[in-house]
């Protein structure tokens, strides 16, 4: 009984004690980041079959935040979340943040309770058919089979697609979008809908690619954002600033390659951005050098969409002209300054 | 009973002491109730979560791809399917619906299958014994959640695709599911009806009555007919016609249709459950004494008959409380239909959940709900074995 009373007290002290510091401090104690990832969306995070660990341009930005904290991008524990557990991963403070193509909408925000960070990636969903079915449109599938993951944004799109085109569909639900996947190559379902990121990877993956058409329309708005806690500001603050980083180096033109040289520039707004003078890191409870860690180890934002995007991977989504275009060039790639 | 005998201190009055500790851990019990749910409710406040049923009652605004829930038509309460417009606990209601449905079929045919192999595993027909032996251990020693992707990815998703799907006296075989005839309303149904749920109301009242005034048989089967002849009559055309399905598109049209999802938790349910009934049966069989046999047999009963009439009831005794077992199992598995698509409670509860974020709410009550429909069967099963029980101490 002693016993039990001494261990509650102490379970309860560890409890509140955990609950007033930030997750920075946390995470800088640990000493390794634990973020949250998809383990099965080629090109945004998927695990290498040739090297078996975790890549894609979401597993990009976690490294980005382990160099930023510790210098090296490989103190990173990945956990990979479906979509129907992500939120409750942070609700419970079993991750520390997720970059999980995840849509930022108001609910999400609002009831789910969770912060989220500077959009990454602006996407839109879309559905993919076989071509056999000889359906041009996403109006011809009428009566038609729609499969999809289940706690996706993608559910109630469709949902409200369906309702106002009365299309009468029958949406079915899988928890994991391999399964849909399966279940198009197999005829059940006529057609798959998720963000058209995600279509251009699995139909990469499809034995063959050819056999599979990705419709023309776009349903939705579908902006990707990484998420971490609500109510911790100092943490939301720091991963913040960590993926402007990525977008600012793009925009002063700072890559892996030519760092060396960028410290040494005379730009003062090069020189407080990377470091070399001021103390922007400090105000963040970062290294004030967190953007040349970032830099050095991950690149900027440009590297890292060609690295897993780019027209030399195989899940090639073409930049130019999209909205993932730096904000110079017509997108909405735009970091506010580093100042 | 009145001698004043020595004063005890309480301390060791095993009686009070007794109590005593049984109040201490029902407060034990209680401390680490509401420890737990004070953390849940600290965790919640630090992250800004409130705690609230009401989404119940917003609209969901999601499509399930089956299921029947209660609505409201305007005119009154009916069931039909639902609707992304309807709300949110009418999704929960489709989806335990959608359990009962694959729960209670699935209780039937288990238990009719458990029986006959676990006789099967007697049989003195070396083809059947071994069959039935080899269903038992190879079922029982594969995983539940296996089987049942292997069902949906082996089997129905392997049929053919519909434009291909060959039609048998309108049955229609395909990828989107087996479709059968069907009994379907025409529009003469709205006034049948109510003649045919008076009947049917007639009917269970009769039956109500029995322990007052025992009605003679022929009342049973007069008052409904009766009721529907009138109906009938009424409505002057047949309420009801056989719909056959029909290929129109992408889906079938008209008749019933058994989702690839439905079959394969049904048929996975259904035979892993059964091995376990099988198991249970062939058990209750071997324990009873070699000598009922013996005796059976001396009377000149066939072996179906001293099966049917001296050793299943007695075997019955037996097996009803871990049949109940079992049929508890099949329930709750059937959360396990999540894997393949099926929008039974907990797979239902997966998406609300997540369009709401009402994880902690929606999971209670999910719970609650299971643990109603487990004591409920648990209820009856051990109603059942009274009733069995009674009747064999009275031969």
């Amino acid at each position: 009984m002693r016993k039990l009373l001494v261990l509650l007290a102490v379970l309860s002290l560890g409890l509140l004690g955990f609950a007033q510091q930030s997750r920075l401090d946390v995470v800088k104690q640990r000493g390794k980041l634990i973020c949250g990832v998809n383990g099965g969306a080629p090109g945004f995070g998927f695990i290498n079959e040739k090297t078996g660990s975790y890549e894609g341009f979401d597993v990009d930005f976690c490294k980005a935040v382990a160099a930023a904290l510790f210098n090296d991008p490989n103190k990173v524990e990945y956990v990979a979340l479906t979509a129907k557990v992500r939120f409750n991963a942070i609700q419970t403070g079993k991750v520390d943040v997720v970059f999980r193509n995840t849509t930022v909408t108001t609910s999400r925000d609002g009831s789910v309770g969770v912060d989220f960070l500077p959009v990454n990636f602006y996407d839109g969903q879309g559905v993919m058919v076989r071509k056999d079915l000889g359906v041009k449109s996403v109006f011809d599938l009428k009566g038609a089979t729609v499969c999809t993951n289940q706690g996706t944004t993608t559910e109630k799109n469709w949902t409200d697609v369906d309702r106002a085109h009365h299309l009468g569909t029958k949406l079915i639900t899988f928890e994991d979008f391999s399964r849909s996947f399966d279940g198009l190559l197999s005829g059940r379902c006529d057609a798959i809908t998720t963000d058209k990121s995600g279509l251009v990877g699995w139909k990469a993956k499809a034995p063959n690619p050819d056999d599979l058409v990705i419709l023309p329309e776009t349903l939705s708005k579908e902006p990707l954002a990484g998420f971490t806690f609500q109510n911790d500001s100092k943490w939301r603050d720091a991963l913040t600033w960590i993926v402007y980083a990525t977008f600012q180096a793009e925009e002063f033109g700072i890559t892996q390659a030519n760092l060396s040289n960028m410290l040494k520039s005379t730009n003062p707004g090069i020189r407080r951005f990377l470091g070399v003078e001021g103390t922007l890191g400090e105000g963040l409870g970062l290294p004030n050098d967190f953007v040349a860690r970032v830099i050095k180890h991950v690149g900027n934002y440009g590297e890292i969409y060609n690295r897993h995007l780019g027209p030399d991977s195989p899940f090639f989504i073409p930049r130019a002209g999209s909205l993932n275009a730096p904000y110079s060039q017509g997108g909405l790639i735009y970091s506010p300054p580093f100042r | 009973m009145t001698e004043a005998g020595p004063t005890v201190p309480f301390w060791k009055d095993e009686r009070k002491l007794g109590i005593i500790f049984q109040i201490l851990l029902l407060l034990a019990v209680l401390a680490v109730l509401a420890f737990l749910s004070y953390t849940a409710y600290r965790g919640m406040r630090a992250r800004g979560l409130e705690f609230s049923f009401a989404f119940l009652f917003e609209e969901s605004g999601f499509l399930i791809s089956e299921g029947v829930t209660l609505a409201n038509d305007g005119g009154g309460w009916i069931f039909r399917a639902f609707q992304p417009s309807d709300a949110n606990w009418q999704v929960l209601l489709a989806g335990l619906i959608n359990t009962l449905r694959v729960s209670l079929t699935g209780i039937v045919l288990t238990t009719i299958l458990g029986v006959l192999v676990g006789v099967g595993r007697l049989s003195s027909n070396w083809l059947v014994n071994r069959l039935s032996f080899a269903y038992v251990e190879f079922v029982r020693n594969t995983p539940l959640l296996v089987q049942m992707i292997f069902w949906y990815l082996a089997v129905f998703n392997k049929m053919p695709p519909l434009r291909q799907a060959g039609e048998w006296y309108g049955f229609i075989l395909s990828n989107k599911g087996m479709a059968v005839p069907w009994v379907a309303t025409t529009p003469a149904w709205a006034q049948f009806s109510p003649f045919f749920y008076w009947g049917l109301y007639l009917w269970i009242g009769l039956w109500l009555v029995r322990a007052v005034w025992k009605p003679p048989r022929w009342l049973y089967w007069v008052v409904p007919a009766a009721a529907w002849a009138l109906g009938l009559v009424v409505a002057g055309q047949m309420p009801v016609s056989l719909s056959t399905p029909v290929k129109q598109g992408f889906r079938v049209r008209g008749g019933a249709l058994l989702s690839p999802e439905f079959s394969s938790v049904l048929l996975a349910l259904t035979i892993y459950t059964a091995s376990y009934i099988a198991e249970i049966v062939r058990g209750a069989i071997q324990s009873l004494p070699k000598g009922q046999w013996e005796a059976a047999a001396s009377l000149g009963l066939s072996y179906g008959q001293t099966l049917r009439l001296i050793i299943l009831p007695q075997a019955l005794r037996i097996i009803v409380p871990p049949l109940g077992n079992q049929y508890l199992n099949l329930t709750k598995n059937s959360s396990l239909a999540i894997a393949v698509g099926f929008p039974e409670l907990f797979n239902v509860y997966g998406t609300l959940a997540n369009q709401t974020g009402r994880s902690l709410e929606g999971v209670l009550i999910v719970m609650a709900v299971y643990l109603s429909i487990s004591l409920s069967i648990s209820a009856f099963i051990n109603w059942y074995n009274t009733h069995v029980a009674l009747v064999g101490a009275a031969r």
